[in-house]
């Protein structure tokens, strides 16, 4: 990097590893988050998500690598660094036997809030996380959702530049996760959030960037429609003109676009017909050129259905070789 | 030091939410209240002193101390509320101390319940026979300070395990391995037995209770004390490895 900016970033992580036992949970993972950016941390269950969060709190410790948050550094100074960050663990844990008023109150405390504004930011908290009706609520009373509403009040009770969740709409019916996403996205507005799901339209709803990590490594970095436009899944179901068509032929058919890498016969309910799922190369998009071929063999297409890459399905392109579009951020060379 | 009062603050209050500390609170005046009347001999001989209640106090604190502090730590730590408690900005070490006074604060709450021993003595002596107020208060500094150090010694059990029960038992075992080494004495020849004596919790609260506060005896108790609360402070660093 050439030019150094006047600020750091929120986050800088570089070459990060850690090693539980004999479990490698990070691989050298190597990121940056500039001030303002809503980041998606997205990966499958183990992948390491909560290990990269846990880090950057100053809760677990690294084994390698650089870890700054605004630039000071977790590993040196970690109650510094905590003073920028809100936290949302995962699963949430909550003292159960405060009231949500006492909760928030013990929070503002510990981060240090002036005793004359304590109260004022409570207030705050409370209002933008619409917590009015169970202020005075034991916490083990709460509903899920409200639960959820708590652990990000006291997240940003010290209007923290950054703020960290750890799957924060895991565990939540739909409505309830409308509404937090709603709420991120409202508190993305003016802070700095890196926020970890194995849901893909998660990212698509609230982030403007995502980051996927899969076994430890950072496998893909860039703006999440992208990642979901990558490629994808088509459902077809074709018949002759008169009765069924022979599936050999079918098949060669389809195999002879160009834009189609694979296909698979599936079973279908329809009388004559033969139904097939493709898998494109890359980004391409082979519906035009399949329908143009279909006509030329004198075939009758029943249905065409794009189907997006699932979250397993991503993962497992962008971490195969032939992946169509190159991982932009794949910091191989960096392993020291 | 802010925080660390903050922690004890808040651990005070859920001393006082769980039914658990009332009910060891409870115990421990109904048990500490029958022996003192029962071994006192005062209601027969009259003799106005509380030495027998003093005597038994390492044992009662040996029971009651695990059982408050057994849930410090491994309950934050079974429930996840550690992780939040742990990324505030808040070094180890006061966490240890604001958990620390917390219990101290709760077993002294128990202790002042006990006043009502002396007062009853002063109240039923008979006339003319001076109740010596120097064992007394020499009885319940003493009473504080072994306090301090089991507390420091059983919440340290409380950071080695998750697990509650095996917390309290091992606070058991620990605050007993403090009291034991004065009863070793009559086994051992002289020249080891003054230095195992030296070890011994017990042997110095009895200097103490006697109501002759030696520096020594007072060192010792804040040595212990501080051990066990840097050896908690060590175990938590080492659940972050
Ligand atoms: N305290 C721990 N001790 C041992 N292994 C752990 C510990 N925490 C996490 N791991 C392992 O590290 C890997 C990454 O876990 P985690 O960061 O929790 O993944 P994610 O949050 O992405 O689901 C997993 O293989 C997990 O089993
Ligand atoms: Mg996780």
């Amino acid at each position: 990097m050439s030019d150094v900016p006047a600020t750091p970033p929120m986050i800088h992580i570089e070459g990060l590893t850690k090693v539980y036992g004999r479990t490698h949970a990070l691989r050298g993972i190597s990121f940056e988050v500039p001030k303002g950016q809503v980041v998606g941390f997205l990966g499958p269950n183990g992948a390491g998500k909560s290990t990269t969060m846990k880090i950057l709190t100053g809760f677990v410790e690294a084994t390698g690598g650089t870890v700054k948050v605004a630039g000071i550094s977790v590993i040196d100074d970690p109650v510094a660094a905590r003073v920028h960050i809100g936290y949302l663990p995962e699963n949430n844990p909550l003292y159960e036997d405060m009231m949500v008023e006492e909760y928030l109150e013990y929070i503002a405390r510990m981060r240090r809030i002036p005793a004359d504004k304590v109260r004022g930011a409570i207030d705050t908290a409370v209002s933008r996380c619409g917590l009015h009706r169970v202020r005075g609520k034991d916490i083990g009373e709460l509903s899920k959702g409200f639960r959820q509403r708590v652990g990000l009040a006291q997240a940003i009770v010290h209007d923290p530049d950054l703020l960290i969740l750890d799957e924060p709409t895991t565990g939540l019916d739909p409505n309830q996760v409308v509404e937090i996403r709603n709420l991120i996205r409202e508190l993305g507005k003016e802070k700095t959030v890196i926020l970890s799901t194995h849901v893909l339209p998660e990212v698509q709803h609230m982030c403007g960037r995502a980051l996927i990590i899969a076994e430890g490594k950072i496998v893909a970095d860039g703006a999440p429609d992208q990642l979901s436009s990558d490629g994808g899944r088509l459902d077809v179901v074709v018949t002759g003109k008169r009765g069924a068509p022979d599936a050999a032929a079918a098949r060669a058919v389809l195999n002879g676009v160009a834009e189609v890498a694979e296909v698979h016969e599936r079973t279908t309910g329809e009388k004559d017909a033969l139904a097939f799922s493709l898998t494109t190369k890359g980004n391409a998009d082979p519906r035009r050129a399949l329908f143009a071929a279909l006509v030329e063999a004198d075939l009758v297409l029943l249905s065409l259905d794009k189907k997006a890459l699932g979250l397993e399905e991503t993962f497992r392109k962008l971490t195969t070789a032939e992946a169509g579009k190159a991982t932009p951020d794949d910091h191989h060379p960096k392993a020291a | 030091m802010h925080n660390t009062l903050v922690i004890a603050r808040r651990e005070l209050t859920s001393y006082f939410h769980s039914p658990v500390a009332h009910v060891v609170l409870a115990v421990f005046l109904v048990v500490s209240g029958w022996l003192f009347f029962y071994f006192s001999g005062l209601l027969i001989v009259g003799k106005a002193s509380m030495r027998s209640f003093f005597a038994l106090c390492p044992l009662l604190f040996m029971l009651f101390v695990p059982a408050i502090t057994m849930r410090l730590i491994a309950e934050e730590r079974k429930s996840g509320t550690f992780e939040s408690l742990m990324t505030l900005p808040v070094a180890e070490h006061e966490v240890v101390l604001g958990k620390f006074l917390a219990a101290l604060a709760m077993m002294c709450v128990g202790l002042v319940c006990t006043f009502v021993y002396p007062v009853s003595l002063s109240l039923i002596k008979a006339p003319g026979a001076a109740l010596d107020m120097g064992p007394i208060i020499g009885g319940y500094l003493s009473a504080v300070l072994l306090l301090s150090s089991f507390i420091a010694f059983g919440m340290w059990a409380s950071a080695l395990s998750k697990n509650q029960i095996i917390a309290f038992i091992l606070g058991l075992l620990l605050c007993f391995a403090l009291w034991i080494p004065d009863k070793a004495v009559l086994i051992l020849p002289a020249s080891m037995g003054a230095a195992v004596q030296y070890l011994s919790a017990n042997y110095h609260f009895e200097n103490i209770a006697r109501g002759v506060v030696d520096v020594r005896d007072v060192v010792y108790y804040l040595t212990v004390t501080t051990i066990g609360l840097v050896l908690t402070t060590r175990t938590i660093s080492a659940t972050r490895q």
